[in-house]
C-alpha cells in the first residue's frame, strides 16, 4: 500500500543488541484517512439513534407540507409539487448531518490528543471523519429517493440523474459541515458546538425551501438570491423535472464550492490551532 | 540554605543528542503564569527518569512539551535528536506516550483501540496482531477486550492507555503520573511492567509522578519539580545522603517556630525545618542526635505529640529544598520505602 519505511527511530545499538526495533512509520495519507473514516463509521454504527432524526424529520416535512400545501401551490405554476419538495427532503436530511460533535468528545477524553501523538496526517484526522460523514450522507438519501419514488416522483434525467442528485446532495452537506468542524474543534465544548446547528434554520428558511423563487416577493427574494442554498435546490430541481440544465448545475456547483471554500479553511484553520500546539 | 543541593544547571557535555531527551532552559507561560519556568534535563538512553513533584508543579506541561503537544514558550529541547518544536513528527515516531487523562475513546473496544493505534502508527496487519500478542499480560482485559470502553474500570482503562502508549515498541516512553487513583497491587504491577519494558528493550522511561515511594522504588534518576523549576536532582540516594545522614521528627502542640529555635541550638542537629506542626531535625547520626533533641524540646517545655527517628525520604529532601512538603495522599505518614529506625511516641511532658 501507501507504506514509506522513513526515519524510524531505532538506535544502531538496538538492532544490533537484537533488539526489537520500533515499529512506527508513517502509514501515509490514504491509508490514514481510511483508517479515521472507519472508526468514525464504527461509532456511527454504534449510535443507530443519531441517525433518527435525519431520518424522520424529511419523511415528516414532506408529509406535512406535501399534504397541506398540495393544493394550494397547484396555481403558482408548479405542476409537481413533490417534485418541488423532495430536494427539500434531502437537503434537511443531509445539512448538518455531521459527527462533528465527537470531536468535542475526542478533545474532552484526551484522545484527540493520544491521536495527535501519532504520527498520523493532521489532515487526515479532519478528511477522514468528513469522508464517514460522506458516505452515512450518501446512505441517507437511499431511504429519501424511496419514498419520492413511493409517491411518484421521476427523474427526467433518468438513472445518472439520481446518482447526480446524490452527488449533489453530498457536497451540499460536506461543504457545509465544515463549519461544525470549525467550530467544534475550536471551542471544544459541547454545548457551542450544539448550538451552531441553529445555522441550519436560517440557511433553510431563507430559501427557496417552501415556495419558488418566483412567488416570492420583495426582501425575502432578495435573501434567497444571496442564500447558496436556492441555487443548490435549483440544481436539485433541475435534475428531476427539467433535465441537464447546465446553467443550473453550474450555478449549484458555484454555490458549494464557494460555501465548501469558506467552510474548510476555517475547519483546517481551527484543526491547525489544535495541533500547532501554540494553544493550551 | 538550598545551595546545599545542587541543581544540575548545566547539562551541556557531550553535546545534545548524546542524551535521550535533552531540555535547556525549557519555559511554558499560560497567561501570566510560567507552568514551567527553565527546566533543564539530560536523560541518558535506557534511564527511568523520575519527575517528581506536587499538583500544579509543572510535570504535565513539561510532558506534554517534551511530546511536540506543546509549544515551549522559551527554550529547547530534544528528544532522540528531534527537536520537539521544530521536528514534532520526528519526535512522534519516536516516541510513545500515556498521558495524565487515559485517552481512551469509550464507544471503542479494547481491541479496536489497539487496531486503529496499530494502522496509525503504520504498523502492518500482522505486525499489530502480534504486537497485541505480545502485550496481552499487561492489557489483560480478557473477554472484555471485545466489549466498548465505557464498560471498563479506571484500572482497566489505564492499563489499555499504556498497551496503546507501548503498541509500536517506543524508543522513548513518557508516562505522566501513571498511577495515580490506581489500588496498590495494581500499582506494584504496573511498577514491574515499566521495569520489565526498560530491561528487555532499554526504553528510556521519563515518569512524572506526585508519589515519593513511585520515585524512589522505580526512577534510576530523580528531579524534583516546584513551581515550575527543577529543584533538585540526583539519585534517589543522593538526593537523600545530601539531606543527611537522618531525620528526627518532632510533632509539637505548641509553637513550631519555638522547637526550631530550641532544636537549632543543639550541636548534633545540622539544619531544622518546619512544615505546620512538625519539626524536622537534619542530624549526622541519628541515635545520638535523639537524646539531646529529647531533652532539649524537654527542658524548654516545649510539648511533644510524637518523636521519630529515621532515614530521609525524598519527601524530606523535597521539604528541604521548598520549604514545605508533598501535599499527596501519602506524605502525611512516613515514607513507605524508608526504615523506621526508632519511635519513641508520646513523650510530652
Ligand atoms: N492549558 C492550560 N491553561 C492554563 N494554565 C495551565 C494549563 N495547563 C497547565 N496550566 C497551569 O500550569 C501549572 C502547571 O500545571 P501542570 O503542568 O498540569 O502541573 P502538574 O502536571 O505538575 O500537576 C498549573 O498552575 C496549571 O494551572
Ligand atoms: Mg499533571
Amino acid at each position: 500500500m501507501t507504506t514509506t519505511a522513513e526515519s524510524t527511530s531505532t538506535t544502531v545499538d538496538q538492532r544490533a543488541a537484537g533488539v526489537a526495533p520500533n515499529l512506527a512509520r508513517r502509514a501515509g495519507f490514504f491509508r490514514d484517512v481510511a483508517s479515521i473514516a472507519a472508526r468514525s463509521l464504527r461509532q456511527a454504527r454504534r449510535e443507530p439513534e443519531t441517525l433518527f432524526p435525519p431520518i424522520f424529520v424529511p419523511v415528516f416535512f414532506f408529509m406535512i407540507l406535501v399534504g397541506s400545501l398540495e393544493d394550494t401551490f397547484g396555481h403558482t405554476g408548479l405542476n409537481d409539487f413533490r417534485a418541488f419538495q423532495l430536494p427539500v427532503s434531502v437537503v434537511l436530511a443531509v445539512t448538518g448531518l455531521t459527527r462533528a460533535p465527537s470531536v468535542v468528545t475526542d478533545i474532552t477524553t484526551g484522545y484527540f490528543e493520544r491521536l495527535l501523538l501519532s504520527p498520523v496526517n493532521r489532515m487526515a484526522l479532519l478528511l477522514g471523519m468528513m469522508v464517514a460523514d460522506a458516505a452515512i450522507v450518501v446512505a441517507l438519501c437511499v431511504p429519501v429517493l424511496v419514498m419520492g419514488a413511493i409517491v411518484g416522483v421521476e427523474f427526467v434525467t433518468g438513472f445518472v440523474g439520481i446518482l447526480a442528485f446524490v452527488v449533489f446532495a453530498t457536497a451540499w452537506s460536506i461543504a457545509y459541515v465544515g463549519i461544525l468542524y470549525a467550530v467544534a474543534l475550536r471551542s471544544a465544548n459541547p454545548t457551542v458546538t450544539s448550538q451552531t446547528f441553529l445555522l441550519y434554520f436560517p440557511f433553510v428558511f431563507l430559501s427557496t425551501t417552501m415556495v419558488p423563487r418566483e412567488a416570492m416577493k420583495g426582501w425575502l427574494s432578495t435573501v434567497a438570491g444571496f442564500n447558496p442554498l436556492t441555487y443548490v435546490y435549483a440544481a436539485l430541481r433541475s435534475l428531476i423535472t427539467e433535465g441537464w440544465s447546465g446553467p443550473d448545475l453550474l450555478k449549484g456547483v458555484v454555490a458549494i464550492v464557494i460555501v465548501g471554500a469558506c467552510t474548510h479553511t476555517l475547519a483546517y484553520a481551527a484543526l491547525r490551532g489544535r495541533v500547532s500546539r501554540s494553544r493550551p | 540554605m538550598n545551595q546545599r543541593l545542587s541543581v544540575s544547571s548545566d547539562p551541556g557535555g557531550p553535546g545534545p543528542d548524546a542524551f535521550a531527551i535533552h531540555a535547556v532552559d525549557l519555559r511554558r507561560r499560560f497567561g501570566e503564569r510560567w507552568a514551567v519556568d527553565g527546566v533543564n534535563l539530560a536523560v541518558p538512553s535506557s534511564q527511568i527518569y523520575g519527575f517528581l513533584g506536587p499538583n500544579g508543579a509543572g510535570k504535565s506541561t513539561t510532558v506534554r512539551m517534551l511530546c511536540g503537544l506543546l509549544i515551549p514558550t522559551g527554550g529547547r529541547a530534544t528528544v532522540l535528536g528531534h527537536d520537539v518544536a521544530r521536528d514534532p513528527g520526528g519526535v512522534h515516531l519516536a516516541i510513545g506516550a500515556a498521558l495524565q487523562a487515559t485517552a481512551i475513546d469509550d464507544r471503542q473496544t479494547g481491541l479496536e483501540h489497539l487496531r486503529l493505534q496499530g494502522r496509525l502508527y503504520g504498523l502492518r496487519r500482522a505486525e499489530t496482531e502480534r504486537r497485541i500478542a505480545e502485550l496481552q499480560d499487561l492489557i489483560e482485559l480478557g473477554e472484555a477486550i471485545q466489549r466498548p470502553a465505557a464498560t471498563y474500570s479506571g484500572g482497566m482503562k489505564r492499563r489499555l492507555d499504556l498497551a496503546l502508549a507501548l503498541i509500536h515498541n517506543p524508543d522513548v516512553l513518557f508516562l505522566d503520573e501513571p498511577t495515580t487513583g490506581l489500588d496498590p497491587v495494581s500499582r506494584f504491577k504496573l511498577w514491574d511492567e515499566v521495569r520489565r519494558i526498560n530491561r528487555e528493550r532499554g526504553t528510556t522511561v521519563f515518569l512524572t509522578t506526585q508519589y515519593l515511594e513511585e520515585a524512589d522504588e522505580l526512577a534510576e534518576r530523580v528531579g524534583i519539580i516546584a513551581d515550575g523549576r527543577l529543584v533538585a536532582e540526583g539519585t534517589p540516594d543522593e538526593l537523600k545522603r545530601r539531606i543527611g545522614a537522618d531525620v528526627v521528627i518532632a510533632r509539637v502542640s505548641g509553637d513550631p517556630e519555638r522547637a526550631r529555635q530550641v532544636l537549632d541550638g543543639i550541636p548534633e542537629v545540622e539544619r531544622v525545618d518546619v512544615d505546620a506542626t512538625e519539626v524536622t531535625a537534619t542530624v549526622g547520626d541519628g541515635p545520638t542526635a535523639i537524646t539531646p533533641v529529647a531533652v532539649a524540646l524537654a527542658a524548654a517545655e516545649i510539648s511533644v505529640e510524637t518523636l521519630t527517628l529515621r532515614q530521609p525520604t525524598l519527601d524530606d529532601v523535597f521539604l528541604a529544598v521548598t520549604g514545605h512538603r508533598l501535599a499527596t495522599g501519602t506524605a502525611a505518614q512516613p515514607d513507605a520505602g524508608a526504615s523506621e529506625l526508632a519511635t519513641t511516641g508520646r513523650t510530652s511532658q
